[in-house]
Parts: structure tokens; C-alpha cells; sequence
């Protein structure tokens, strides 16, 4: 009786301490927010699997809630009740969410794991730490996809300014950012003084003034679903949209689609971590932090999703499709035989001028 | 006869004056019925009155600037911002100072960001100061003037620093002058260029655009109403399901089910070339602009317009139409002059719903709107959700709140609001 009453204390102190001696100061649940669909998913697998069968006793939650994150930040932080601990945002939103002092600023080198080979990373993300706030995964594309049976295969992304040889409608998204600039450059200004010439009311006419061009022919989507939708139904010919989308819409379902890598604007997607978190919860947001961010997991992100990883170490680790079998590096955007004119996209210049310009643009559109 | 000639005050059975017993019973009354009320009142208060009143409150609410960089904005009081030049090292360093003490804060760039919402540029400005201020020793690090500059040329720019001063006050009505395209000038407010006018053509758009869509909603619920309610009930009740089946379909599947149908490779289009009505190199445009949005709004908000007509028609009696007739009214005469005016008040119902419903849409627009049907509440969204200019999203739906409130004055004073009804 006695010997049972003590084995039985013994176990559940056992069950117990291991729980206890690993995650002594952290958090047994972690809320992660993205943007849901397959991008989420191909998180989930590469990072959260992995890390749960780590650490048995933790409870991830996934709000879908990256779409309004930086709204809802503000209110929770207002509110005094942030109950989220790592958000996936564009890195425009990151900076944002830095400078209204809504996210944590994070010390890559102390906080991140370095490359296998040893290179800080810092080093390893290089440029891609656009703001202090801010852990990169991924670099994606927002390009554009043609319907190859309905126009000729065109090969600069000035066609979309061309109704002559490339008749039928475009869709261009609802937002001066990226339009802004592929009509500077289809209107000869060269690549390097885009910025300088749109800082210049002139420079912002001239911008608009050569998308009026096409203005009739143009439909103004606002979710990234739309794109691929149009153009399978033929109600455009060509349209922006992120690249992954393209390359579901391609190689999961066969559309008659091609893609035009030609002066395609990168942009990255991180993790950021809300200002002022419990102290519990914001170890357990690092030490996942850490572990989702390191080389073999952005490597493995690229199985399930066709954008590239944000480490240069990651790269040569990007192998074949999960499902499909086929090799991901080409479809990557930062595959050198589709990056090779590229549009750089300046955040720092966005940050000041995006609600200026947003402005603009929509008594633009409005008129 | 005692009795009558006492002019006293008349008692209760306990001695009492009969009026103050009389008061203590209702006002046990009274507190008993306001108890029984107060979780749902104070719950209104909560959620609703005062998150409202809070947002009603940012339109104005401009402390930021003056508890960031408190130094500043009384060393700047003095500067003429006519003079064309920057101000003198005084002023920069008791920004440097200000500055300072907000980077270790991290406040400094909310104050970039505020700032930058009326000249943008100011963002960086502030962010690239704030990085290197930091590190200063304000006592022995000066002169400030020339590091700014060094930082950034356009901390010597007269513009940025006028801004600071306009901004500078605790109260301000730039947001309202913002939503109504205007902008503090040198001399007061003026109006924005023509290229950045955008808010009064939305305005006036959502006006008239909800107007034809509570019309269009008339049109086509009046006579679906009529037959609901003359049917015999039981195909009265099979009928009343297809009117609220749209409700239970998500306000996105309906949408998008729309831009299948109208679409220029949509059902309609194809079917009208398919028939030969229209050619395929000119097909129709319907989705996409002021149509689609009347179209697909229309159809979302129909059953609102039904449902309160509906339940007044139901009480019209139908002898009173019967007796027109035999007295010798046509059928029109008999419709127009005995049973519409009865059913004015569900009428009236119905497009206020609708009418207020769709003053404040925007998934709807923003999906099938493309760039003519697009509504006011959009920009709302954007500033709440995207730009974080809350302060011009709180002015925008103030705006739009006392315009809401003024037609519904307006309705009052015309229809009278006694004569709505639900039923």
C-alpha cells in the first residue's frame, strides 16, 4: 500500500519534471498569426511540426489575422491585452509596427541562430533586415502571369503598357506601390532614378500620366486570389500578382499561364514580435523564434511554397516539391535566370511617401 | 364637517403625506425597472457609447507632438515660420534634447509617423535622428543645428519645421480639414491640389449611390412584398425561405457568385453573345463599376427592404381595397389612393435600413466596385487598417455620422418618423 501510494507520486513527478526543467520560464501555449491558406500551412509544416515534436506539451494556436495585424496590434496594445506572440507581416507593415512602437526590437545576432558554417546572421540575411523589428522567412515576388494561348509570350514588363501588340485587359493591384514604378520604367526613366523622380510632384504626374494609358483596360484587384482567378477565366490577358499564386495556378492546376519574371519587385514576409509581451510568453516566442529561422527550416519552407528563403545559407538546401516532385529552385524568384532584372523596392522611401502617394493615387483612380 | 374644513395635506393610512408615500412607491418602482435594465445599459456604455465616443474624440486628439517634444514646441513658439529660414540653434537643441530622451523611450518615431501624415519625408527624418541622438551628450555635444543637418538636409527645411509648429497644439482640426480635401495653409486653411481631392467625390458618390440602391431595392421588393403578403400562407412561408436564403450565404459567396454572372467571360455576357444579341468583340461591362456595385449591393440588401414591408402589408386589411372597388374605383385608383398610402410606413422602414446598410459597405465595393463604385467607408478601412491614420478614419466617420444623423432629421421633418413601421 505504502510502496504503490509512492510509485505513483514518483511517476507523476517524473511525468512532470521534465516539463518543468525544460520549460521552467516559458509559456506552454504560443499564438502565432499569418495569413492562413497554403502559405500558413507550408509554415506550419516546415516550422511547427517539427518544433511541437520538440517540446511535446506546447499548444500552438494560428489566428489568420495577418491582413488586418497591424490594425489589430494597435487596439490589443492599446487595450493593454496583446494575446498574440509572433505575427507574420510584409516588411512594409514590420516598419510600421516598429516605428508606432508596437513591436519588439530584436537583436539578430544574440537572437537568431547563426549559419551551419558560422556566419553571423546578420551576415546571412544581409540586406533583407530592412528594420530592426523585423526576421525575414521569405522573399517573394510580385510579377506577372499572361495567358500563353490568348497573347504572344511577351518578354518585358513593359508589355503591360503595350495595348497594341498585347490587346485585352490587365489587372494591376489597387495600390500606387509597384505600379508606380513599372511606369517610370516603361516610360524610359532608368531604374536607378525611379525613386529620385517620383519624389518630384512632376515625377508622380508623369507616373500617372502613363497609366492613364491604360486605364480603361485595367481591372484593380485588392486580394492576391484574384489574379490567377482572372486570368483562368480569360477575363484578362495579363496581371500582377504574388508569385506564388502564379506558380499554384501553373503547376498544381495546369492554367494556361506563363510567367514574366521581367522586372519583378521583391518584397519579404517575417515574423514580428508584439511590444511588451510577459515575460514567459516572450521566451517562448524566441526560443521558437530562433528555431523557425534558422537555415535548414527556411530551406524547408521552400518544399511546400514556391517563394525563396530569406538566408543566403538556405538556398543550395532548397530541394523538390513535397507533393508534386518537382524541383522548387527554378520556380524560386531569387533563381538567378528569373532574377535577372529585378525592380528593388525601397522601403525606407515607401515608409515616408506610401500615404502621400496613396492619396494621389486614388483621386487618380476616383476620377 | 370638520373633515372639509381641514386644509391639510390628504395622509396615508400611517401618517404620511399621500403624495411623498406616493413618490417612495414609484420611485421603488422606478429603481426596480432600472436595475432589471442595467446589465444591458451598461453593457451599451461599454462596447458601444463609449469606444464610439473615443474615436469621436481622436478626430481632434493631438497630444503627441506636445508630450514628445515638449522642449520644442516652446522654443519653437517664437519662430516666425514666414522668415524662410530654419530656426536658430536654441530650437535644435531642445529637439536634441526632446529627441533624446523619446529614442530611449522609443517614441520618437510615432511622432515621425504622425507628422508624416501631413508632410511626408518628416518618417525618416525623425527615425534617422533618433538613431544617432541617442548617443549625444546634450551638455557638451553642441552645437545641434549642423549635426541635424548632417543627419538629413531637410532638417533644415522651413517646411518641416512649420509643420512641427502647426501641429504643436493639444487640439487640432487638421484631420477635419484633411477629410474635407483642405490642409492648413501659411494663412488658414486652403484647398489641397486638384490631384489630391478625393474625399468630397466619395462623399457625395455614397450619398448616391445608397440613394439609387434603396430605390432599386423599392423597385424590386415592393412587388415581391405585395405577393408574400396576398399569397395564402403556406406558399407565403415557401416563398419567405428564398427571400431569406440570402441571408444565410455569406456576403462573400454572394459577391463572388456575381462577378461569375457579370463578368465580360461571365454567364450573362456569354449566354447574350451565345443568342447573337451582342457581338463578342463588344461585350458588356457590368462588373467593375457603379453597375456592379448597384447590382450586387442591391441583391445583398434586398431582403431588408422586404422583410418590414412585408409584415405592414400583412396588416393592411384587404376589405378596404374591396370596398374602393365597389364604390367604383379602378383597380390602379383603388391600389394608389387606399392601399399604398398604408403602406408608406413600411416603405419608410425599409429604406432606412437599407439606406444606412449601405452607407457603410465596403467589401462589397471594394470587390466589385473597381474604380467608380467605390465608397467613403473604403477609405475608412484603409486609414484604420493600413495607413494607421486613425485620426482622419475618426474625422471621415464623424463626417458621415452627422450626415447620416442630418438625413435622418431631414426624414423626420418630411415623412415623420412616427410613421415607420416594423410591423
Amino acid at each position: 500500500m505504502k510502496f504503490s501510494k509512492f510509485s505513483a507520486l514518483a511517476a507523476t513527478t517524473a511525468l512532470c519534471a521534465p516539463m518543468a526543467y525544460a520549460d521552467g520560464h516559458m509559456s506552454n501555449e504560443l499564438t502565432l498569426v499569418s495569413w492562413g491558406g497554403a502559405y500558413q500551412s507550408s509554415q506550419h509544416k516546415a516550422y511547427v511540426e517539427p518544433y511541437l515534436a520538440m517540446n511535446p506539451g506546447l499548444k500552438v494556436i494560428w489566428d489568420e489575422s495577418s491582413a488586418e495585424a497591424v490594425a489589430k496590434l494597435r487596439a490589443m496594445n492599446e487595450a493593454g491585452n496583446v494575446t498574440w506572440d509572433l505575427v507574420d507581416a510584409v516588411a512594409s507593415d514590420s516598419m510600421r509596427l516598429c516605428d508606432e512602437g508596437l513591436a519588439e526590437e530584436i537583436d539578430h545576432d544574440n537572437d537568431l541562430a547563426a549559419a551551419p558554417d558560422g556566419t553571423s546572421a546578420s551576415d546571412d540575411f544581409g540586406a533583407l533586415l530592412v528594420s530592426d523589428c523585423f526576421v525575414p522567412q521569405i522573399v517573394y515576388s510580385t510579377t506577372f502571369g499572361y495567358r500563353t494561348d490568348l497573347i504572344d509570350k511577351p518578354d518585358s514588363v513593359c508589355a503591360i503598357f503595350d495595348l497594341d501588340k498585347y490587346p485585352g485587359k490587365r489587372s494591376l493591384q489597387k495600390r500606387p506601390i509597384d505600379n508606380m514604378e513599372w511606369a517610370l520604367y516603361c516610360d524610359g526613366v532608368a531604374k536607378d532614378d525611379i525613386y529620385d523622380t517620383l519624389s518630384t510632384p512632376e515625377g508622380v504626374d508623369k507616373a500617372l500620366a502613363k497609366l492613364d494609358t491604360i486605364k480603361d483596360s485595367v481591372v484593380w484587384w485588392s486580394a492576391g486570389a484574384e489574379t490567377p482567378q482572372l486570368l483562368a477565366d480569360g477575363e484578362v490577358v495579363m496581371g500582377s500578382t504574388y508569385n506564388g499564386r502564379l506558380f499554384s495556378a501553373i503547376a498544381e492546376q495546369n492554367q494556361p499561364i506563363g510567367m514574366l519574371w521581367d522586372m519583378q519587385s521583391f518584397d519579404l514576409d517575417g515574423w514580428v514580435m508584439p511590444a511588451g509581451l510577459p515575460e514567459d510568453r516572450k521566451a517562448r516566442a524566441m526560443d521558437f523564434l530562433k528555431f523557425a529561422t534558422d537555415t535548414q527550416r527556411l530551406a524547408d519552407q521552400a518544399k511546400y511554397i514556391s517563394y525563396g528563403p530569406a538566408r543566403a545559407s538556405s538556398a543550395p538546401l532548397v530541394g523538390k516539391h513535397a507533393e508534386l516532385g518537382i524541383d522548387m529552385a527554378p520556380h524560386m524568384p531569387t533563381d538567378p535566370a528569373n532574377a535577372g532584372n529585378v525592380h528593388v523596392y525601397d522601403y525606407e522611401w515607401w515608409a515616408d511617401n506610401r500615404d502621400d502617394l496613396d492619396g494621389k493615387f486614388q483621386a487618380w483612380l476616383a476620377k | 364637517m370638520s373633515d372639509t374644513t381641514n386644509s391639510g395635506p390628504v395622509l396615508a393610512a400611517d401618517g404620511t403625506p399621500l403624495k411623498r408615500s406616493l413618490a417612495r412607491a414609484l420611485r421603488m418602482q422606478k429603481i426596480r425597472a432600472l436595475m432589471l435594465i442595467a446589465p444591458l445599459l451598461l453593457f451599451v456604455l461599454l462596447t458601444f457609447i463609449l469606444p464610439i465616443a473615443d474615436m469621436l474624440f481622436r478626430s481632434v486628439e493631438n497630444q503627441i507632438v506636445s508630450e514628445t517634444l515638449p522642449r520644442t514646441v516652446v522654443a519653437l513658439a517664437d519662430w516666425d515660420s514666414e522668415s524662410g529660414e530654419a530656426p536658430d540653434e536654441e530650437v535644435f537643441t531642445a529637439l536634441a534634447e526632446d529627441m533624446k530622451i523619446a529614442a530611449e523611450a522609443k517614441l520618437h518615431t510615432r511622432v515621425g509617423s504622425r507628422l508624416n501624415y501631413e508632410n511626408p519625408g518628416i518618417s525618416s527624418l525623425f527615425r534617422k535622428a533618433g538613431r544617432k541622438a541617442k548617443k549625444w551628450d546634450i551638455e557638451n555635444d553642441g552645437p545641434f543645428k549642423e549635426k541635424f543637418l548632417d543627419i538629413h538636409k531637410n532638417w533644415g527645411s522651413p517646411d518641416v519645421w512649420r509643420t512641427i509648429q502647426v501641429y504643436s497644439p493639444k487640439l487640432t482640426n487638421g484631420y477635419f480639414l484633411n477629410a474635407a480635401d483642405m490642409k492648413k495653409g501659411a494663412d488658414g486653411a486652403e484647398w489641397r491640389p486638384e490631384n489630391e481631392q478625393i474625399y468630397w467625390t466619395l462623399f457625395i458618390r455614397t450619398l448616391i449611390m445608397s440613394l439609387a440602391i434603396t430605390t432599386s431595392c423599392i423597385i424590386l421588393g415592393y412587388p415581391v412584398a405585395w405577393i408574400l403578403a396576398n399569397l395564402p400562407s403556406r406558399s407565403a412561408n415557401l416563398l419567405m425561405i428564398l427571400v431569406l436564403l440570402p441571408f444565410w450565404t455569406s456576403l462573400l459567396v454572394r459577391t463572388s457568385a456575381w462577378k461569375v454572372m457579370l463578368q465580360q467571360q461571365g454567364v450573362i455576357n456569354e449566354t447574350l453573345v451565345w443568342l447573337g444579341l451582342v457581338a463578342d468583340d463588344a461585350r458588356l461591362v457590368m462588373i467593375n463599376n457603379q453597375f456592379g456595385t448597384i447590382v450586387a449591393m442591391t441583391h445583398i440588401l434586398l431582403p431588408f427592404m422586404i422583410l418590414p414591408m412585408y409584415s405592414v402589408m400583412q396588416t393592411i386589411n384587404p376589405t378596404y381595397l374591396r370596398a374602393a372597388k365597389s364604390l367604383g374605383a379602378t383597380n390602379w385608383t383603388s391600389f394608389w389612393r387606399v392601399y399604398f398610402p398604408q403602406s408608406v410606413p413600411g416603405i419608410g422602414a425599409g429604406s432606412i435600413l437599407v439606406f444606412i446598410l449601405s452607407i457603410g459597405y465596403y467589401i462589397t465595393p471594394e470587390l466589385v466596385g473597381g474604380t467608380k463604385g467605390v465608397f467613403i467607408s473604403n477609405r475608412i478601412a484603409f486609414h484604420i487598417s493600413s495607413s494607421l491614420n486613425w485620426g482622419l478614419a475618426a474625422a471621415l466617420g464623424t463626417i458621415l455620422l452627422v450626415v447620416v444623423l442630418g438625413l435622418y432629421w431631414a426624414y423626420d421633418k418630411i415623412v415623420g418618423i412616427d410613421n415607420v413601421k416594423l410591423g
